[in-house]
């Protein structure tokens, strides 16, 4: 947005000429938005419908605002973030595609958004029909015999997955204790280990960015391993060449292969997690499938397992009769249980659904194909300025290392926030753990050709700037609402919430 | 490319192809992917649908959607947690916004500032109706929220049991129970005594010196409302902490949890501004006093100021968090509902210090009509004893199931047949659900309509069809 757009007094805001309120600072007493509907049901002392004893004493402090003020202040604030809408937004590991708008009119639809979930089945044919088609196709990508739903994110995915890990081995009669980790893999993955009661066991990466199959080895013949969770491509944008050795070892000693679904995107239609030796897969519909990451969620993780799984899925599951109607089927006595309420993020499902719908099997696999292309043209642009840690050819997304920076006193955070300054949004940075100054880079497949170079512009002319003038690098960004914010002083001493003026010194602590 | 014209995102020309792969020096697409071992190289083409145009996608999807009946197609007395509650038009204009809509977990802060403050004000928000100190940026559903509450009390007592009342709804203690297999402390049920509130003499007795919380609903899975004060007083004795599920929007009636004690409160937002959706998403909330915040899972914004001292947001105390802590982190939660959350204080901004308490009071008044009046009719018998919010059951002179059978041709859908929850229950609840209904008013529910539904009620009842099958 253009600051013409603005109003002037929001713009002085915005710019951080004049203080930034919230909705609660912008209440004046006597102002309201919503009206209530009107009592037509007889009237009587309050008292009688809930006892004076159960009743709130004071009210909730909400604001006290005019719906025009609602209205301009979430406007404005929007003109404070970045979304794919605004432009690229290559985050590694993030998947920030562009979110079709047609995916959002057909959530909308009244006989998607207006369904309650305990409604008779008979009246939620159309949305029973969509997930378990959707359940299909997913299972068609992944290679695998049968799907959920249910989680949430892919966090819970992972969880859900190692659960009905969990239960598998119950059910064969063993109890290992430890899931193997590469060291490059998401933060999620150890903390998914621990909240399923099994122990993370690091295993190194070798010198080509794969897994150490030496140390891997190592750890299956110590025993008591109840699994392994693979990234593939791995969060440095290589495929795992060893995949198929990886599968066979920790299959011969009883374990199963848990796949991170969270780079798909460079594999949809071209390489399928079941044919690598995988028995379980998360897809998370907000990188993959298009559904919008909403600045923090929902988003969805569905789990494709194989055969020996299935009997473990979450209930309910959604099943068609011969007739051709749909029904959950809640009658699943070897289910793990339920890992959410009801059947989902249904509005999310819709979303991803359209997607895969929209494209088909080839249009998949032009994603993946040009995923992939423009992360190597983008890589092909920077080789000269960064250190690239392994010399292979990168799938969706690659990782570079600014220590070439160093020598000016610049590190990686520093360029993320000055590429903030040049309107590219920064790639991920530290991340995966074991390349110094690592910079991650996805593009994805729906940047043009200009976007592209645009995106290499802005880290070439940032390098250069590192050379030339440092100071300034490493105090940017310059030219946003906001300059460096003090994260350690925010930690110190939490403010978590509005603090009114008749709590001062009441604040959280 | 072959094939009919679909849909295609990608901005690419065949030109542009061409050049970009010369730039990166392959001579093919099929080039890039040399890396992959064949064996593991899926040949041909995936089973699915080809593609299509807008036209035709929006045809299909309207066609799904049209199998179904939302809703607005029938007079809904649905609940059970998900509630049919009016949207006002600026949550959608808001969260349709591509700023908000298509942006990524705020971890560039001087860039998401949008986001990060509408989440403070979130916080701020969830604080205020709920009388917690701290509230997270939003979790998945009340379900998930309830197994990060039980994982939390385990971390800070280092104890190994949590007492969950039987009145807490049968999805969230499933989701409990299948999340605790191998982490956190053993949930147990604590059976409700007749009129549908928890027994607090059966909580005594199973409290121990091993309990890490107590966990009640209020309004209880049945609507009956709980004796909260007390139980958390019990808790509170045993050294265990008291962690309520609420219905945020009794908040604009009933007593805030932060008021009678309680450690942790969690709950669904749904009613908050998100549409029902067939049950998600939804809005998983979570808040706490400020001794447990650092103990919170998920993400957390706090104010701070920038270089040159100006107000601005972040995400904070992060050494909580997975992509920092790994397995050390308080929980694996990385994406959230924060659409959701934005949705609520929208929403809550709307209805406002006024409105909030209003709604909340209309709900009430409305459902203690339905309730008197369906208690007015030859058979129908209270089930949930004494006052209740906006939902309620009642006890039939037939399967539930049947009633609500009956009534769709009528133009209803009735309510929840408590039987779908067979097995959920022991102690008063226990002796079979089949009779039961499980009825909600929101403020959608006009006197004509429930006046309409009543009558229907009364004459299927009188009819043959639903006593004689």
């Amino acid at each position: 947005m253009s600051d013409g757009e603005l109003s002037t007094s929001c713009r002085e805001e915005i710019l951080g000429r004049e203080p930034r309120l919230t909705i609660f600072e912008r209440s004046r007493p006597g102002r309201r938005a919503a009206a209530t509907p009107a009592l037509d049901v007889p009237d009587r002392p309050l008292d009688e419908v809930v006892p004076a004893a159960l009743q709130r004493t004071r009210p909730a402090r909400l604001p006290e605002v005019a719906e025009v003020d609602i209205v301009r202040h979430f406007t404005n604030l929007s003109a404070l973030n970045y979304g794919v809408d605004n432009g690229a937004y290559p985050l590694g590991s993030c998947t920030m595609k562009y979110n079709p708008r047609v995916n959002e009119r057909a959530a909308a639809l009244e006989g998607f958004r207006g369904l309650h979930p305990y409604q008779p089945e008979s009246l939620a044919q159309g949305a029973l029909e969509l997930l378990h088609t959707l359940e299909g196709w997913l299972c068609e990508i992944a290679g695998l015999a049968r799907a959920t739903l249910q989680p949430a994110a892919g966090a819970h995915g992972e969880l859900t997955g190692l659960l009905l890990m969990r239960a598998c081995h119950e059910d064969r009669g063993r109890s290992p204790r430890r899931i193997v980790i590469p060291d490059t893999a998401h933060g999620t993955n150890p903390a998914s280990v621990i909240m399923a009661g099994y122990e993370p066991v690091p295993v190194v990466s070798d010198a080509r960015g794969g897994v150490d199959m030496e140390q891997l080895r190592a750890i299956v013949a110590e025993g008591d391993v109840a699994g392994l969770m693979l990234t593939n491509p791995s969060t440095l944008g290589l495929f795992e060449e060893n995949i198929l050795e990886i599968a066979e070892l920790v299959h011969g000693a009883g374990g199963l292969l848990y796949y991170d679904g969270a780079n798909s995107n460079a594999v949809l239609g071209i390489s399928r997690p079941g044919d690598m030796g995988f028995d379980i897969v998360h897809f998370n519909t907000h990188k993959t499938f298009s559904t919008p990451h909403g600045g923090g969620g929902p988003g969805a993780g569905p789990i494709v397992v194989g055969e020996e799984l299935v009997p473990f899925l979450p209930v309910p599951t959604v099943e068609k009769r011969e007739d051709g109607t749909y029904y959950l089927d809640h009658d699943r006595p070897r289910s793990i249980g339920k890992v959410r309420t009801f059947y989902g993020n249904v509005g999310v499902l819709v979303r991803a659904y359209a997607y895969i719908r929209a494209l088909g099997p080839e249009g998949l696999r032009r994603v993946s194909e040009r995923a992939v292309l423009n992360a190597n043209y983008v890589l092909a642009g920077l080789r000269d300025l960064f250190d690239v840690p392994f010399e292979r050819r990168c799938m969706h997304e690659f990782v570079v290392s600014a220590t070439p920076l160093r020598a000016h006193g610049v590190r990686a955070m520093d360029v993320a926030k000055r590429l903030l300054d040049h309107g590219v949004h920064p790639p991920t940075t530290y991340f995966p753990l074991i390349v110094d100054e690592a910079l991650m880079v996805e593009p994805t497949e729906t940047e043009s050709r200009e976007s592209l170079d645009r995106i290499v512009e802005a880290f070439r002319t940032v390098a250069r700037e590192a050379a030339e003038d440092p100071e300034m690098v490493c105090v940017a960004p310059h030219t946003l609402p906001v300059r460096r914010l003090d994260e350690a002083s925010a930690a110190r001493k939490p403010v978590v919430r509005q603090r009114f003026p008749e709590d001062e010194g009441a604040a959280a602590s | 490319m072959t094939g009919r014209p679909a849909l295609d995102y990608t901005p690419h020309s065949e030109t542009d192809v061409r050049e970009l792969l010369g730039a990166v020096g392959a001579g093919s697409v099929e080039e890039l992917f040399a890396e992959i071992p064949a064996a593991v190289r899926f040949e041909g083409e995936l089973r699915l649908p080809a593609g299509l145009s807008e036209a035709e996608l929006m045809a299909e999807l309207t066609r799904l959607a049209g199998a179904d009946c939302p809703a607005s197609g029938l007079v809904s007395f649905l609940g059970a947690g998900v509630y049919d509650h009016y949207v006002p038009a600026i949550v959608d204009a808001v969260v349709s916004r591509g700023e908000y809509l298509t942006a990524y977990t705020p971890y560039q802060p001087e860039r998401s500032q949008g986001v990060l403050q509408s989440i403070f004000e979130y916080q701020s928000a969830i604080c205020e109706l709920t009388g917690m100190e701290v509230s997270n940026a939003s979790m998945y559903d009340a379900g998930t929220a309830l197994a990060e509450a039980s994982f939390l009390a385990g971390g800070q007592t280092r104890r190994g049991r949590i007492l969950v009342s039987e009145g807490v709804h049968p999805e969230y203690r499933q989701v409990l129970a299948t999340e605790s297999a191998g982490y956190g402390p053993r949930p147990e049920t604590v059976p409700l005594a007749a009129g549908m509130a928890t027994d607090l003499g059966l909580l005594q007795g199973a409290l121990g010196d091993d309990v890490a919380a107590v966990v009640l609903q209020q309004p209880n899975a049945f609507g009956a409302l709980e004796d909260m004060a007390e139980a958390a007083r019990l808790a509170h004795e045993a050294g265990a902490l008291f962690v309520a599920a609420v219905d945020p929007l009794s908040l604009g009636l009933l007593t805030p949890p932060g008021d009678y004690g309680a450690d942790v409160v969690v709950g669904e937002g749904q009613a908050l501004g998100s549409p029902m959706s067939f049950g998600g998403p939804g809005l998983g909330f979570m808040a706490v006093t400020a001794r447990l915040m650092r103990r919170l899972p998920g993400r957390l914004v706090g104010e701070t100021v920038d270089a040159e001292g100006r107000r601005g947001f972040v995400l904070t105390l992060q050494t909580r968090e997975q992509h920092i802590r790994r397995e050390k982190a308080t929980s694996n939660i990385c994406s959230n509902h924060a659409l959701n959350a934005l949705a609520a204080v929208v929403y809550l901004s709307w209805l406002g210090k006024e409105g909030f308490p209003a709604l909340a009071e209309l709900c009430a008044r409305r459902a203690a009509y339905l309730r008197e009046r369906l208690l007015e009719l030859p058979g129908v018998e209270a089930y949930t004893a004494g006052p209740v919010f906006r939902e309620f059951a009642v006890r039939l002179p037939l399967p539930a199931a049947r009633l609500v059978d009956a009534l769709v041709p009528r133009g209803f859908l009735a309510g929840v047949p408590m039987s779908r929850f067979a097995g959920a229950f022991g102690g008063a609840a226990g002796g079979g659900l089949d009779d039961m209904l499980l009825l909600a008013v929101t403020e959608r529910r006009t006197r004509e309509q429930i006046d309409a539904f009543v009558a229907a009620v009364a004459d299927a009842l009188s009819s043959g069809e639903v006593r004689h099958v």
